[in-house]
């Protein structure tokens, strides 16, 4: 695009993320300080995710974004057409065909191999925001690996409701040492992230850190050896494929409480529907 | 020969032309309760908050014999270790409950923290040592699950003492425990304290301005006077003789009392 | 099917688009609204775009809010998303305010100063009834012509305007602000971190929101942190921006630009290591932002709490309160994004609670187990 670096960010600024990204990837689940700059784009709209990926694309790079599993939601297209348009890249829907994925929400249902980079938007980088809010208590309770009020506020779950409530950004312990939030996924995708072959990075814009997840970095959900962590996902299959492995989502279709599940992840469930006609043929 | 716990050499501390501490030097043996007694402004609290790491000495050092009796210099250490020491061996007491107790969680989650902090991962276990807690401060086991902004003053500083003791820690400071309590209220509390204190075999370094406290709980008592240490040695013997002229005015006025 | 109608969000955004340049535009029978119209005859709009977009260039503001049809917010917005693409040449030189060409400069603590009291261009003593001549015909409305005071015309404005926060250090009575050479730190490049020196939240105030400082300045004002203000002096002018290039080793100008300074005076009641005297708080904005400039001057001092020894239990004093929520750019983002799609959280969410209630249902005594 005319006036414009290639991916949009000047040279010396995508140098400064990548340092930010190397320095996250040295120190699994830490949130490094970046200098985050404006967007064209809106915080809280995937600045964060906007800028990783702008840091590390390169010409031949082919590009995904999804937002809640989808393509085709109004924000993945909005920023899939922010990087063809300032980058040039080449876009797909396919996870397989991807090199690097920019999602928000979600992780792909297809998993993912070593030639790829998950780049996730990340709203709220800090895990202990909601027990603590102050960012200069939270970072020294990253430093004294001090997570003893995060147990905390499972226990209480435990107590009040039988088991924990949290559905979504569920804090996971990384490589055994870092409290982190894996972004606003379902707790259904949690475990995917363990051992993950693809690089995991995180971006938050309006918050300014990076963090990383190296490939084949343990991941484990915090929970307790009594009551240890459980997935939970609509007791369904796919209207649409069929598949019962996957996450879905709830579409209401009419106003008398008629609903239906579909998979989230949109390309997912094109190419079951695919393979299901091939065989049906 | 058992060796002290806690040891002080020659505290100095000046805050602008006032001495708050001046050449204070102390020591704290296994299983002893000292008072530290004098008027508001006598540097007791400042000595309290020297001793516990919390704020630093212009000179002087602070000594901690931990279990294997190897020496750590309090103001030496770095805060990562501080904390580790204040979140196992050692616990505070504060005046006021709601400054320790988190008010949003509930009773049974206050006194799991620090079981949690220090890694145990198992909620029948944690849930089970906070029972047993509350049962030891007399708080119905019921109440387990009850946020503290339900229980009354009493209870709250009974919530703080088991939330506390929940790790099993060497040395414990308390600042003024009964302070802000109702007379039939602090006379319970302080019964509680003395039993707990000598069933566990706390350590304690006990700071008031309350003689009567310091008789009750006190094995030895320390007099501070414009931040100098006027007068120490057992509780009976120092209260019921006392040498120096400002002791005697302490325990006077609280006889007229 | 339904589920269709979730899908086509590539068309539904050009529409949205089209739709969005047709209301920007509005009725076309009305005459096209021009950036420099916008620059002349909405200036404070002008100003606070440029203060909060920090970014001091008049016409691009009158562009953004011309773009943003006047929604300042965005307006600040679109000049951020420009300001940070545009490469730094250089970095000024610090302006000496009591140099500036004053518009307008009045003090509250003093009847007469040496400078004088200068009312300028203020609403201050306006009475605010709709002036209907306004709404007739632009060309019909009366404008006074520009005709110089007599005081003003027989004394040329000196070239230095002292401060008189300065005359009060002077004398003793106002504490000395440590001076220092160090770089400022710069909160567009690096990322802000705790605890935050006064460089970095004066500049987080000067490019905050002027609504969020004008409350947080009002609560102070309220009990919630007193600080017992003065308007020491408020001043707008222009000032010249200097730089020195490192080839030539000497400074020169480069142009003006317009400001407003707000120096508030606050009681202090001393320390044991300092006799009581009078504080500072500083505001300062691009272009003519009084109400901004006075907010941010409160909200300054407030933020001096814990260094003066004072109880910093106020929203205004808790610095990382202040100034992680003091950017309307940063705020606006995070709050409209909840218009955003969020069926996964949501759908996890319906699924826990409806797992609870099965619970519930199933056996009505839950959780812990434990009587009531
Ligand atoms: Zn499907």
């Amino acid at each position: 695009m005319n006036g414009y670096n290639f991916a949009y960010l000047d040279e010396p600024t995508k140098r400064m993320i990548r340092r930010a990204i190397l320095k996250a990837v040295a120190i699994p689940g830490h949130q490094v300080p970046f200098g985050a700059r404006e967007m064209p784009l809106p915080y809280g709209w995937g600045t964060g995710g906007i800028q990783v990926t702008a840091a590390i694309l390169g010409a031949d790079d082919v590009l995904k974004v999804i937002d809640q599993g989808a393509d085709d939601t109004t924000n993945a297209v909005s920023i899939r057409r922010f990087f063809s348009h300032v980058a040039g890249v080449e876009t797909t829907t396919r996870t397989r065909d991807a090199t690097v994925i920019q999602t928000r929400h979600r992780i792909p249902e297809t998993p993912l191999t070593g030639d790829q980079i998950l780049v996730y938007q990340v709203p709220l980088p800090e895990p202990l925001a909601k027990l603590e809010p102050s960012r200069a208590e939270t970072k020294q309770m990253h430093a004294l690996a001090d997570y003893g009020l995060m147990h905390v506020k499972l226990y209480e779950d435990i107590a009040r409701f039988g088991h924990v409530t949290i559905s979504y950004d569920y804090p996971v312990m990384v490589n055994g040492r870092y409290l982190m939030s894996p972004s606003p996924i379902p707790a259904f995708d949690t475990l995917k992230m363990n051992r993950m072959p693809a690089l995991q990075l995180f971006g938050a814009g309006r918050e300014k850190r990076i963090y990383a997840v190296p490939p084949y970095t343990t991941v484990r959900p915090l929970d307790f050896d009594d009551h240890p962590f459980s997935l939970t996902r609509a007791p369904h299959a796919c209207a649409l494929c069929g598949a019962t492995n996957s996450y879905l989502d709830e579409v209401v279709t009419d106003d008398r409480g008629s609903r239906m599940f579909v998979c989230s992840d949109t390309d997912y469930c094109a190419d079951r529907r695919g393979e299901m006609e091939g065989d049906a043929s | 020969m058992t060796l002290p716990l806690l040891e002080a050499h020659d505290l100095q501390l000046q805050f602008g032309s006032i001495r708050a501490l001046d050449h204070v030097s102390m020591a704290l043996w296994p299983g002893e309760v000292l008072a530290i007694v004098g008027e508001s402004g006598s540097g007791k609290t400042t000595l309290l908050k020297v001793l516990s790491g919390s704020d630093k000495p212009d000179a002087g050092q602070v000594l901690y014999r931990d279990p294997e009796l190897a020496l750590h210099d309090v103001h030496a250490m770095g805060a990562p270790q501080l904390r580790a020491l204040h979140r196992s061996d050692w616990g505070f007491v504060q005046q006021n409950p709601r400054d320790a107790l988190r008010m949003g969680v509930s009773a049974g989650g206050n006194v799991g923290e620090r079981l949690m902090a220090q890694g145990d991962r198992n909620y029948g276990n944690i849930r089970q040592v906070a029972l047993d807690w509350l049962a030891q401060v007399e708080i119905d086991g019921r109440r387990i699950d009850d946020l503290p902004r339900t229980f009354s003053g009493g209870m709250l500083q009974r919530l703080q003492i088991a939330r506390t003791l929940a790790t099993h820690p060497r040395l414990v400071f308390m600042d003024e425990p009964t302070g802000g309590l109702d007379v039939s209220v602090q006379a319970k509390l302080l019964d509680l304290i003395r039993s707990l204190v000598s069933r566990l075999g706390l350590a304690v370094i006990l700071v008031t301005h309350d003689i009567a406290v310091a008789r009750l709980l006190a094995g030895r008592i320390l007099v501070m006077r414009r931040g100098q240490v006027v007068e120490t040695g057992l509780t009976d013997q120092v209260l019921d003789d006392p040498q120096h002229p400002y002791t005697q005015l302490l325990v006077s006025s609280v006889l007229q009392a | 099917m339904a589920y269709v109608a979730v899908k086509g969000g590539e068309r539904a955004i050009d529409a949205a688009h089209d739709w969005l340049a047709r209301t920007r535009r509005g009725e076309t029978a009305v005459p096209e609204i021009k950036t420099d119209q916008i620059a002349e005859q909405l200036g404070r709009a002008v100003d606070r775009v440029m203060a909060e977009g920090s970014c001091y260039d008049r016409d691009l503001a009158a562009l953004a809010i011309k773009q943003a049809q006047g929604d300042l917010i965005e307006a600040a917005f679109l000049l951020r998303a420009y300001r940070t693409t545009l490469p730094r040449f250089a970095s000024s030189r610090p302006v000496e305010t009591s140099a500036m060409l004053i518009h307008r400069r009045i003090s509250a603590i003093y009847k007469d100063l040496p400078g004088g009291q200068v009312l300028g261009p203020t609403y201050d003593y306006t009475h605010r009834l709709l002036d209907f001549a306004l709404a007739a015909d632009a060309d019909s409305a009366m404008v006074p012509a520009a005709v110089p005071s007599s005081t003003e015309a027989d004394q040329s404005p000196p070239a230095v305007t002292p401060r008189v926060l300065d005359m009060l250090q002077a004398e003793g009575l106002m504490g000395a602000e440590p001076q220092s050479d160090a770089v400022p730190g710069d909160i567009t490049r690096e990322p802000m971190s705790f605890p935050a020196g006064r460089d970095i939240r004066l500049q987080a105030l000067a490019r905050g929101d002027e609504g969020f400082l004008l409350a947080l300045g009002y609560s102070t004002q309220r009990g919630y942190g007193n600080s017992h203000p003065f308007v020491g002096e408020l001043r707008m002018g222009d000032v010249s921006i200097e730089i020195e290039p490192p080839e030539l080793g000497f400074a020169i100008d480069i142009g003006r630009i317009t400001l407003t300074e707000c120096e508030m005076v606050n009681q202090f009641g001393g320390s044991k290591t300092e006799p009581p005297q009078f504080t500072r708080g500083y505001g300062l904005c691009f272009g003519h932002g009084e109400r901004k400039a006075m907010g941010m001057a409160l909200v300054d001092r407030a933020m001096r709490a814990e260094e003066l020894g004072e109880d910093a239990d106020a929203p205004a004093q808790d610095i990382e309160f202040v100034l992680y929520h003091s950017d309307n750019i940063e705020a606006t983002g995070f709050v409209e994004h909840l218009k955003l799609p969020h069926y996964v959280d949501f759908q996890s969410e319906l699924e826990t609670i409806r797992q609870i209630r099965r619970r519930a249902e199933t056996k009505p005594d839950t959780g812990a187990g434990e009587p009531q």
